[in-house]
């Protein structure tokens, strides 16, 4: 546990130093949020009614942007060789990677959620449940993430093979990651579709890092 | 003890060494020759855990090597041909975290390298041989038996080549293993060699 942890401190520190691509994600995603009323133009009721949705994409498509350095970089200058060799389980290595992803990015999406839902003129009322579902959305993300990530490595262009392969995996979170904002916006209860949620990261949690561990030590091969 | 009997790697489906035959008691040191392409990286990749042993059996102790991958792993260090280091990082930042992943001192280890002057400089102002040196403090963290060297002494000055000697002496008097590639003599007293064929 003390392993994982050093590895979890030592990646978060590297993203601390490599901030750039928290910033790039986030700025994507509020990019992305702005384009849509000059897509479908300004009209209150249009933006709202495609709001849900559209911000789930928007921070889907913006989570996976640092996901292929994430392990790509350990794969080119041989830190993945030596953390293989550390002791740690690679299935560990990969829950470590993930929950770095997590931390780096999709917590600062979570922050910046609400300002996108604005722009997309969503019901305040619906944002606290979009924070949430966004919370076990983006989490499901980066598990499936660093499982496709640690897929893809050192095949050539690998990161554009990444979100063909992940996103058709996100399409169940986007679902209910929708439905849950969609209901709270309305005035319903969105319990239900944050439990599937839930669900879909109680199943995510022990099965994609195992999937990416086999993956890891494969590409090391 | 490390044995490895008939033991046969392959890279790219491609076999690169067969027939390799060796047995190592504590304090023994293997050094590996051979040309360029004659295996030497896949076999210490092997004897790390990392490579797959395509034919052949490699113990510890008795004990299978790839029965237990995670038990190899956490007996070995490995010393690549790639540094595995961070720019962003500084020295001493690298080995901090370093000895949280794998145990040890970050402190005696710098120690031992003699990079103590450029404990808080960024990895990315290194030389090449500032960095070979670091690489090398990996070495001493968590009490490694097996050590595995891929041309440890490429970038090394004459005064880094002579650390390795004193590191890798003090490594056998405790008891420890060593096996290294090179094309250059290594610091290394009365090891025994294995010629790679290409």
């Amino acid at each position: 546990m003390r392993a994982w942890l050093g590895l979890v401190a030592r990646d978060l520190a590297l993203a601390r130093r490599n901030a750039g691509d928290t910033l790039a994600a986030i700025a994507f995603f509020l990019l992305a949020c702005g384009l849509f009323p000059f897509g479908v133009g300004p009209d209150p009721m249009v933006l709202a009614r495609i709001a849900a949705g559209a911000v789930w994409v928007a921070a889907l498509l913006a989570a996976l942007l640092p996901l292929d350095r994430l392990v790509g970089a350990d794969y080119e200058d041989g830190t993945l060789d030596q953390l293989l060799v550390s002791g740690l389980h690679p299935a560990a290595l990969a829950a470590a990677k993930a929950a770095v992803h997590w931390l780096a990015t999709g917590v600062p999406l979570l922050l910046a959620a609400p300002f996108g839902a604005v722009m997309l003129a969503l019901p305040l009322r619906a944002v606290p449940v979009l924070v949430a579902a966004l919370a076990l959305g983006t989490a499901v993300l980066s598990l499936l993430g660093i499982a496709g990530a640690a897929l893809t490595l050192g095949a050539r262009r690998g990161g554009a093979l990444l979100p063909l392969l992940v996103l058709p995996l996100t399409i169940p979170v986007l679902i209910f990651g929708a439905a849950a904002v969609e209901a709270a916006s309305v005035g319903l209860a969105a319990g239900s579709h944050l439990a599937m949620l839930g669900a879909l990261l109680a199943a995510a949690l022990p099965l994609a890092p195992l999937a990416a561990g086999f993956a890891l030590r494969s590409a090391a091969e | 003890m490390l044995e490895a009997r008939d033991l046969a790697g392959e890279r790219g489906g491609r076999l690169v060494f067969a027939g390799v035959s060796f047995r190592l008691a504590r304090g023994e040191a293997l050094v590996l020759l051979g040309a360029n392409g004659a295996g030497k990286t896949s076999l210490l990749r092997v004897l790390a855990g990392l490579g797959r042993i395509a034919e052949g059996a490699l113990t510890w102790e008795g004990e299978s090597v790839a029965e237990d991958r995670l038990a190899h792993a956490a007996r070995s260090a490995l010393l690549g041909h790639l540094d595995a280091l961070k720019p962003q990082l500084t020295v001493f930042e690298t080995l901090r975290h370093e000895a949280r992943i794998r145990g040890g001192s970050a402190e005696e280890a710098i120690v031992a390298v003699g990079l103590e002057p450029l404990a808080e400089a960024p990895v990315r102002i290194l030389s090449a041989g500032q960095r070979r040196r670091l690489a090398l403090a990996r070495l001493m963290l968590g009490d490694r038996p097996l050590w595995l060297l891929d041309e440890p002494t490429v970038a090394l000055d004459a005064a880094g080549v002579a650390t390795l000697g004193r590191l890798v002496s003090a490594h056998r008097a405790r008891g420890g293993i060593v096996v290294a590639s090179s094309h250059l003599d290594l610091p290394i007293a009365d090891a025994r060699t294995l010629r790679l064929a290409a």
